[in-house]
């Protein structure tokens, strides 16, 4: 097999993990809520974007309006807007791949582009990039559309199976922190967020702990200048 | 809900999905070369990400009980010791999921 498509493919194990139990068990719940396969197949086509996706089923239910469809979708994924700033130089120069990527640009996904790459030739990288938010997308897609046909014939006891991609984002912390001498971004990430959560909440922390990290962030020049560059 | 308002939320929340995904990309990638600070937040940004993304996924933890802190904690602890260990992110996701399955379905 092609290296770059191997890698890959390793590479999206874990994601492959946690997107089949995650869509099977999105599929099963919208089975459940009442909508079959082809509502299960567009949201996961075209959103792609697990935990909205799993609050849709409480908006379809609930019969939210298209305003508040809108605005919960705009709440649950601002976080997509700081994936996006730091894909800008990886993502320049990938030609007609660059839509797709930017539309497939998943918390899972830009967990394995966002690592420091530099060890794949720029021609392959780039089919790296390319490759892994196709197969993470094929993932979500395929355990969606099982378990919508699953649905109502299999009985099993799935409760916590979605730890599976917090196990995912725990490992690529600690990647990314045994990786790099300077600690400071890491450590700002979980203390703005661990000191937004009781103030604003479950559900809203998100978007101030997001600002608390960008202007920490942006004040801070750091270490880095002679860390290990996370580029390219 | 009807069918067609379905359809139609569908289609707001995939609209408004991608526009979150596009806008910085829109923004910072005409041919004029990115600002300074977007490049250094870009490069900072992915560290402190994945402890927001940790955080978010703990967000439903609490001390009102034993059972509201100790699976997830046990299961981390199991994680990132696994992972440290062994270096594997999927023997550790799978041995930290399977610890997280067992202790919330038959423990606590």
């Amino acid at each position: 097999m092609n290296k770059t498509v191997k890698k890959a493919f390793v590479d999206t194990l874990p994601v492959m993990t946690g997107y089949l139990v995650l869509g099977f068990g999105f599929g099963i719940v919208l089975h459940a809520a009442g909508y079959g396969l082809p509502v299960a197949l567009a949201m996961s086509l075209f959103i792609y974007a697990g935990s909205m996706q799993y609050a849709a089923i409480g908006l379809f239910t609930g019969g939210a309006s298209l305003v508040t469809v809108g605005l919960t979708t705009l709440m649950v994924n601002a976080r997509h807007l700081f994936y996006g700033i730091s894909m800008i130089d990886k993502y320049k120069d990938t030609g007609k791949r660059k839509p797709y990527l930017i539309f497939a640009l998943t918390d899972e996904t830009y967990s394995l582009v966002c690592r420091d790459l530099t060890q794949i030739p720029l021609k392959q990288r780039r089919s790296y990039y390319l490759l892994v938010s196709l197969l993470d997308h094929l993932y979500w897609v395929a355990g969606t559309a099982l378990g919508a046909v699953a649905g109502s014939l299999i009985h099993f006891n799935s409760e916590g199976i979605d730890f599976a991609l917090t196990a995912l984002f725990v490992t690529v912390f600690l990647e990314q922190w045994l990786s790099s001498k300077d600690h400071l971004p890491a450590l700002a990430g979980l203390g703005v967020s661990l000191l937004c959560l009781p103030i604003f909440g479950a559900e809203g922390f998100l978007i101030p702990a997001m600002l608390g990290i960008a202007v920490i962030l942006c004040l801070y020049k750091g270490k880095r200048e002679g860390g290990k560059e996370q580029n390219g | 809900m009807d069918d067609l308002h379905i359809w139609l939320a569908i289609a707001v929340m995939s609209i408004v999905t991608a526009a979150t995904r596009f806008l910085p990309f829109l923004l910072f990638s005409g041919k004029k070369k990115t600002p300074k600070l977007i490049e250094r937040l870009g490069k900072t940004l992915p560290y402190a990400i994945m402890g927001m993304l940790v955080v978010y996924c703990l967000k439903g933890v609490h001390f009102g009980g034993l059972s509201g802190f100790l699976p997830p904690l046990l299961a981390c602890l199991a994680v990132g010791a696994t992972y440290v260990w062994k270096r594997n992110t999927l023997f550790s996701i799978i041995s930290g999921t399977v610890l997280y399955m067992v202790l919330v379905q038959f423990v606590f």
